[in-house]
């Protein structure tokens, strides 16, 4: 029996320009299961990262559903969507995106300070992550004085140091290197089978893509079909 | 807060050069409106410094000061003899008749003269004012055209050193002493035997009478038996409040001037401060988003601005208040509008001025970020992180 996690209908997003309205996605009806590993791919512009955003929480859709663990979150007001994002969302970048005056240990430390959690549990929580993701001895290092690939590791640690229910990754390996890439896929992966993390990954690199298990195509702000 | 302080402040520890230019023009602000506040209160001090709260001061009604006061020796003998005034062990009363005259003398180095006050005291007149003390030389002998000089006199005009003849009201008057006046308005006077004083100047009529009262809530009773007797045109002043309305005049000039200067200086830190924040919120646009991303709430990122605003403000203002330190090696002479006589009085930083210099410094920090914090604090989380 399927235990699904995302459940997306007749979902739409669009722009206003001017007196215009741009449709970015219309009728996107998707199911994800939880523990799945999902690709989206498409050219640019055929609305993969919008409907990425729309899952993550930091965008909201003009029309449909989109419920994720039960919840519509399109009916969360704006606190109690930064609320469910902290709690359900990890976040990994194309570019990153650490904080460059903060060290890899308080970079992973950035999402635990809006938990409960007291100075001891979360040192405990960052080293025990950053040691999975290989950087137990780059904890003091700041952003700039690591290369492309441990950034990203250290975004990944920062990324799942709050159990999070979904992984989401805009283009992860678009900024890395052949070698880099495929450390950063490896780990995704180990953390979707292991783990049991569900991860919606945005890529146009088809070689990325196939590391999911499910890859889903969209042009034009539709959902063509369902490869794999 | 939920964002680190160490997110902000090393934020602006990166941009050094930048923190450093806008805190400097910051400190320079509170710099000018610490001296102002310095200034007006070293004359405060040192006018509050002049009297004691048990102490009255008489003077003719309609006077504001000394120098237009005229009292005769009729009214000063009915005040002696006032049961509110203390008396010594040996019964004599503990009232000083005193006479307040302004001479030119010339500053040191200079070639303008100024006015200084050389004031005619009774014998009972020292003990009245137990701050003044003798520091060089000895006192004046009664009878005999000698002075003692104020510390803020003493060397800082010509002729007026111990040994040095100063000739005026047709006579040569000797200095033979210097008195410390405790930093009080006595410091930028000369003393002299009052009756020498009033014969020189052919003087009928005191300016002044300053009398210790008995018990010093006694005033009020003072008061009632001055007005009425109709021989009194007398008003009769707190000696502490008669300073403390001195200087008025002067303070009111200082805060006034500082103020303005103040406020316009301020204003261009300030927007100094704005153009930085705003430029710190521009270059970390992808920051903010990915801040929001991971769960930060708008207020949260707004605290955060602001927080390294007013962080800016407070080491613009610990450098200006550290340089205003040493302000208080200064010490300034100046006419007092209201006397007409050059008072000197130094800088004085009380703690309530380094509060005060600190608190205006991170408002300052607080305006100028605010609407900065606000735009970082607004921005859609899509389009901040499009900037990465």
């Amino acid at each position: 029996m399927s235990d699904t996690l995302v459940e997306i209908k007749n979902l739409a997003k669009s722009y206003t320009r001017g007196d215009q309205d741009v449709p970015v996605l219309r009728d996107i009806t998707l199911n994800i299961d939880r523990g799945d590993f999902i690709s989206l791919m498409g050219p640019s512009g055929s609305g993969k990262s919008t409907l990425l955003n729309l899952i993550a929480g930091i965008d909201k859709p003009t029309g449909g559903m989109l419920r994720i663990d039960g919840e519509d979150i399109s009916k969360l007001s704006e606190g109690e969507l930064a609320d469910w994002r902290a709690s359900n969302i990890g976040f990994i970048f194309q570019f990153y995106n650490l904080m460059p005056v903060l060290t890899a240990y308080e970079n992973v430390e950035l999402p635990l300070l809006l938990t409960n959690l007291s100075r001891s549990e979360r040192r405990e929580r960052i080293e025990m992550t950053l040691n999975m993701v290989g950087l137990s001895d780059r904890m003091n290092h700041y952003p700039n004085e690591l290369s492309g690939g441990q950034q990203q590791r250290v975004a990944i640690a920062r990324a799942i140091v709050t159990d999070p229910t979904i992984l989401v990754c805009d283009e992860p390996t678009g900024d890395l290197d052949k070698q880099s890439a495929s450390d950063v896929l490896n780990m995704l992966k180990e953390l979707n089978n292991t783990l049991g993390k569900t991860i919606i990954m945005v890529t146009h690199d088809a070689h990325a893509a196939e590391a999911a298990k499910r890859i889903v195509h969209l042009e034009k702000g539709e959902l063509l079909d369902e490869g794999m | 807060m939920k964002v680190p302080f160490s997110y902000i402040f090393r934020n602006l520890w990166t941009r050094k050069l930048t923190t450093i230019l806008t805190a400097s023009g910051m400190g320079l602000v509170v710099f000018v409106f610490a001296a102002v506040l310095m200034l007006d209160a070293g004359l405060k001090q040192t006018m509050v410094g002049t009297g004691t709260l048990d102490n009255v001061l008489a003077i003719r009604t309609g006077a504001e000061t000394e120098i237009q006061s005229g009292i005769t020796r009729d009214q000063a003998g009915l005040l002696e003899a006032m049961p509110q005034v203390a008396r010594s062990k040996t019964g004599e009363p503990l009232i000083s008749k005193e006479t307040l005259v302004l001479i030119s003398l010339i500053k040191s180095g200079q070639e303008k003269g100024s006015n200084v006050i050389v004031r005619g005291v009774s014998p009972m007149g020292i003990t009245l004012r137990p701050q003044v003390k003798l520091v060089q030389g000895r006192m004046f002998r009664p009878g005999a055209s000698e002075l003692v000089v104020g510390r803020n006199i003493n060397g800082k005009f010509d002729g007026a050193e111990i040994g040095q003849t100063l000739r005026f009201a047709q006579r040569e008057w000797t200095i033979v002493g210097v008195f410390d006046g405790g930093g009080s308005a006595f410091d930028s006077e000369m003393w002299g035997d009052v009756e020498q004083l009033m014969q020189a100047f052919r003087r009928l009529n005191y300016s002044s009478v300053i009398l210790k009262l008995a018990d010093i809530e006694s005033f009020d009773l003072l008061l009632k038996d001055i007005a009425a007797d109709v021989r009194l045109t007398i008003d009769a002043k707190r000696e502490q409040i008669f300073y403390e309305d001195q200087s008025r005049a002067l303070s009111l000039f200082i805060s006034i001037l500082g103020n303005v200067l103040t406020v316009i200086f301020s204003i261009g830190a300030i927007i100094g401060a704005a153009i930085t924040m705003y430029s710190s919120v521009a270059m970390r646009t992808a920051e903010i988003g990915t801040l929001r991303a991971l769960g930060f709430r708008r207020p949260s990122i707004l605290a955060a601005f602001l927080g390294e605003s007013l962080l800016l403000g407070l080491v613009g203002g610990l450098a200006g208040v550290f340089f205003a330190t040493f302000l208080q090696a200064i010490t300034i002479s100046t006419l007092n509008f209201q006397s007409f006589s050059q008072l000197a009085f130094s800088f004085t930083l009380t703690p309530k001025i380094v509060v005060q210099t600190l608190l205006f410094s991170m408002f300052m920090g607080f305006v100028g970020g605010f609407l900065p914090a606000l735009r970082a604090a607004r921005m859609k989380i899509v389009d901040s992180l499009r900037a990465a």
